[in-house]
This record gives C-alpha cells, structure tokens and sequence, in this order.
C-alpha cells in the first residue's frame, strides 16, 4: 500500500516536472506585479500593459502575479524560477532584496528588474532618469502656476521619491527662483501607495496653503490628490504612466516613464536571445521619460509652454543643464 | 484672520478623517458592548467601501451606494456572528482570519465585475457625497448614545455583554442579541468603508482601510465603550492625524525634522492614550466569554 502510494508520488512528481518545462519553444514570462496590483492606474498597469502587448504580438506565454504582501515577492519569484520560466519581471523597487536573493539561485533564468539595481550576471536592471522627468514636470508647474507655490505629494520619503521630488523642485526654480514648494508625504508603510483618502487630504491641505499646481507619485493613492483637484478647481500632474485621462481638465500633465516599452523590449530581446543582464537606462534622451500630451490637457499646455519645455528637454539632453540627482548627492 | 483660516481648515480635516474611525469605532462598540469581540472591523470596512463604490457606480446615486454599504455590512457580519457565536470559533482568531478572508475576496469580486483586481472605476462629482456622512456619523453617536440609556433593547445590549445570565433569567435570548448587535456592527463599519470609497475617495482602491479598523478599535477601548466618549476619541486621533500633516516639513532652527518622526505622531498619541493615560478602560465583563 505504502509502496503504491509512494510509486504514484514519484509519478507525479515525475509528470509535474515535466509538463512545467516548455517543449513547444514558446518564451514562458512570469511577471510580479508588486503591492498597487495590475489596475493601479500607475506603474503597475504600465508594466502589464507591456506584457500583455508582448503576448499577444510575440506569441509568448505570459502569467502574472500579484504580491499581496512585500514578504511574498520573494517566494513568488523563486515559484516562477523554480518552474523553469525562461524570463522572470518584477515590478518596482520593493522588489530589489527578493531578486538579488533568487537570481543567483537560478544562474539559468533571466531576470529583470523595474527600478532597482541588482548586480547578477542573469539579472538586467532596468532605471529610469525619473529626475529628469520630474524636472521637465516641475518646469511645467512653474509655468503654470499663478500663485507662485506648487506642491509635491510623495507615497512614502524613500529615496526614489526623494528623486522625484529634488528634480521636481529644481524644475520649478529653473524657471521661477523664488517658487515656492510643498513637500508632503503619505504615510510609512506600504499603505501609502495605496491610500487615496489620505492623499486627498494632503492635497487638500496644500491647495488650501495656496499651491495650484501639485506633482503626486504615490502609486495608487494619486486619484486622492486628483479628486482634490477636481473639487478644489486647481492642477495636479499625473505619475508613472499618462494619467491625463482620469480627470480631464484638471491634470496638467503626466509624468510618464515607458515602463511598457521596457518590459517589452526586454520580453523581446529574451525571444531572440538577445538578452543581456546588467543596467539599461531610460531617460529623455530615449524617450524612457516624458512629459505627456494628449487631447485630455491640450486646452492646459499653451504654445509657449510647449515650446519652452522642449528647448528645456534639448538642454538636458545635452547636458546644458545638470539634472540634481538624488540617487548621486553628496 | 490667518490664525483662523489655519484653525477652520484644521478643524474640517479632522472631521473629515475622524468619519471612517467614528463609524467603524460605533460599530466595534454595540459588538463589543454584546459581549464579542470585534477585530474583524477592517474587513467590514473594507466590504462596505466596495460594495458602496460598485452599487454607486451602477446606480449613480451616492445614497444607493451607501445603503448597499451597510448591506454588504451586514451580510459579511452575519457570517461573522455565525462563526462566532453558532459555532463558538475562537473570536480574536475569527476576526483576523475575516480581514484575510476580506483581503483576497474583494480583488475575486471585483475580477468578475470589471476585470480588474485593482480599484474600481472612479465615481463622478455627483455620485459621491459632498458632507452628508459628517452628519450621519454625528446622528449615529447621538442616537447610539440615548438608545442605549433609555431603551429597553439598548440595556438588553449592555446585559449580554456584563452579565448574560441574568439576562437570560429575564427571559431574553442572548444570543438574539449578540446576532442582532454583531450584524448591526458591520453595517455600521460599512458605513466607515463607504465613507471612505465615496465621500473620502472616489473609488475603492485594494486596502484603502489601512489600518483604521484598528485605530477604531483603540478609539473604543479609549473611549471606555461609550458612544461620546468614543467619538471624541476618534476625533483626538483625527485631530493627530490633521496636525501630522501640516507639520511635515516643518523646520525648527533651521533644521528639518525628518518626516517619518512627524507621520508616527497619530500613532504615538495611540499608545500614550492607551498606555492609561485616561486611567482605567474597563471592558464589559462577558467581553470574549462563551455562554
């Protein structure tokens, strides 16, 4: 009995190690989304937004997930590892710890990281200039601004945010040396990213100190500080991905990393094994950070405003004006 | 003129933040007076905050939304009673296996009806409320409070929680009570979602509660089980939170106080109010006891 029962164990153990390897040559992604989920309207949406286009125009197999909880990405990344995926993505910086643990684990997986630096020869780190982005965004809230005060809405006072917020506000002195601008942040744990009602209030709170314009990247608690725009009559810009949409009107503009186009560039290059670990950087140069315009903002960009901000952009790109970076302070 | 701007501000955003903790808080309280403890608060809240937004969404009647919140409320309360008080599961365990349960049911729903795992599409300026769970919260602790001082079934409620045996020899069902008192509590804390979802917020979005099912609790063992007490209890906490974010960013001498020091201030008003600064919080007697 005990004989059979242990017989029909390796069987299955057998059978399951077999079907999870891919025989049909079909690319197999794993993608884990961190804590604001597929729908954060943010980064996470980007990022899926990016595999679901490589799955259905590269044919590849794609399965997702969503940590819940920060203390299961690691296990959710070994799981997809460990079932011989042959490209493993996780989203945001929350992230970086599981993978540096996992990749080495795994030498014959490839792995990539959105926002975090991971230093394994089978990792490829993928970063964005968010500085330079939120320079070009805060030099839009500069010249949008009629009371001389913008604001900035941070999720958590981490360093990436902090990145934000220095180039956001270098942005805005560029243009206007004596601007004013508030700095707030939502919370100290992973709830921040996901707590609208407290951004609404913070948003609140800096409109009524007499900022009109406020910058939130706070994942998926920035419809708080939209939501306050649209009650108090006042400007907020938008994060991660082009959120002008979800208040017509009231967001100036978005600051916008490509993190669709990375995810499926990398999901690309692994197909034709082209894949390569180490750092990718994405910054205005290449598009990998922009402000965006659509027809949800175009009445709020004037001409002038346009015209300024890409003579701003040409700048940067040549390195005319240095970018604070907060990833490199002293 | 400034000074009071600067007041009148402050004393709207504690209103406003206080909302979800007085609902969620009174709630706790007709549960907890019954005589069950009640930590699965955040999960009712959180019900109540989608239930709220997904009716307010397919009606477009605020108002809608908020009834069906307090459904919802007492639909996933009534579990809870059953859980409990049918067949007698430990409560502290109950109640955190409800805020699990919660947590992973919600996203389920929420994939049949929009495909999304995430928030649910925003709500529009008209359906969402603009004050009214302000005032729905104030009734509430006015009619909780005179209900339980001069009715009948309100010192029914306090006699299942400090001495059910005697309510039994009068001729009562305690366990009718703690049904009704424990159903009545997740309505209650849906309200406190809802007032997140559609008067704070404009959608629910995963775990927008963030722990206020637990501050609502502390506001309770604060407020010694009382409704006005309680209520003030929530405000202090609200009031905590209002001042935390006008002193961000603040500087003393020159030098910026980091801003995770003054983000931990509603919290250490927590543990100082609760440390027994208020002297004794006495809890009713059968709070946590089987018949």
């Amino acid at each position: 009995m005990v004989k059979n029962i242990l017989t029909t164990l390796l069987a299955l153990l057998i059978s399951s190690l077999f079907s999870s390897q891919s025989f049909s040559g079909v690319l197999r992604v794993g993608l884990v989304l961190d804590k604001g989920g597929k729908d954060d309207k943010s980064f996470n949406s980007a990022a899926y937004a990016g595999a679901t286009k490589a799955e259905k125009e590269l044919k590849i197999e794609l399965k997702y997930v969503e940590a819940t909880d920060t203390n299961a990405i690691e296990s959710l990344l070994r799981n997809f590892a460990r079932k011989n995926y042959d490209l493993v993505i996780g989203v945001g910086f929350a992230e970086k710890d599981s993978m540096s643990k996992v990749a080495p684990q795994f030498p014959n997986v490839k792995f990539a990281i959105i926002d975090g630096e991971v230093s394994k020869p089978n990792v490829r780190s993928l970063m964005f200039a968010e500085h330079e982005g939120a320079f070009i965004v805060g030099a839009l809230a500069a010249m949008a601004t009629k009371t001389e005060h913008v604001g900035f809405v941070g999720g958590m006072d981490i360093p990436l945010i902090r990145r934000f917020s220095m180039g956001y506000s270098a942005g805005a002195k560029y243009i206007k040396p004596k601007i004013n601008v508030s700095e707030n942040y939502v919370g100290v744990t992973g709830e921040a990213w996901n707590n609208p009602a407290k951004s609404k209030e913070l948003a609140i709170t800096q409109y009524g100190n007499g900022a009109d314009v406020i910058f939130v990247a706070a994942g998926a608690s920035n419809t708080g500080v939209f939501d306050a725009a649209e009650d108090k009559k006042k400007l907020a810009i938008g994060c991660d991905s082009n959120q002008n949409w979800i208040k017509p009107g009231f967001i100036l503009t978005s600051m916008f990393k490509a993190v669709d186009v990375a995810v499926f560039d990398t999901i690309k290059d692994a197909q034709q094994n082209k894949f390569t670990g180490g750092l990718v950087q994405f910054g205005l140069k290449n598009l990998g950070v922009n402000y965006t315009s659509d027809k949800y903002n175009e009445k709020l960009l004037t001409a002038e405003m346009r015209t300024k901000i890409e003579e701003i952009k040409k700048k940067i790109i040549l390195g005319q004006i240095q970018v604070p970076d907060y990833f490199k302070r002293k | 003129m400034d000074l009071f701007l600067f007041f009148t501000a402050l004393f709207l955003a504690t209103l406003r933040l206080a909302t979800p903790l007085v609902f969620a808080s009174l709630g706790g309280m007709i549960s907890e007076r019954s005589g069950i403890i009640n930590i699965a608060l955040e999960s009712f809240m959180l019900m109540g905050a989608f239930v709220g937004a997904v009716a307010a969404h397919y009606s477009e009647h605020a108002w809608i939304g908020w009834m069906a919140a307090f459904l919802g409320g007492l639909a996933i309360a009534a579990v809870y009673a059953f859980f409990v008080i049918e067949l007698r599961a430990d409560q502290i365990i109950t109640g955190m296996a409800f805020n699990l349960l919660a947590m992973g049911l919600i996203p389920f729903f929420s994939k049949i009806l929009f495909n999304s795992t995430g928030s649910t599409p925003s709500l529009p300026l008209e359906s969402r409320f603009s004050f009214e769970p302000l005032l729905v919260a104030a009734l509430l602790v006015l009619a909780l409070s005179w209900w339980l001082k001069n009715t009948r079934s309100g010192l029914w409620l306090l006699f299942a929680g400090e001495n059910p045996q005697a309510l039994l020899a009068s001729g009562v069902s305690v366990k009718k009570v703690r049904w009704a008192a424990v159903t009545l509590s997740g309505g209650f804390a849906a309200w406190g979602g809802a007032s997140l979802s559609l008067y704070l917020a404009s959608s629910y979005s995963p775990l927008m509660t963030g722990g206020r099912g637990f501050m609502a609790l502390a506001s309770l063992i604060f407020g010694k089980w009382r409704p006005v007490p309680t209520f003030l209890a929530c405000l202090l906490f609200a009031l905590a939170d209002a001042i935390q974010i006008r002193l961000q960013g603040v500087q003393i001498n020159g030098t910026e106080i980091p801003v995770q020091f003054i983000q931990i201030l509603p919290y250490i008003v927590t543990i100082i109010a609760l440390a027994g600064f208020i002297g004794t919080s006495r809890p009713p007697k059968a709070l946590g006891k089987e018949l």
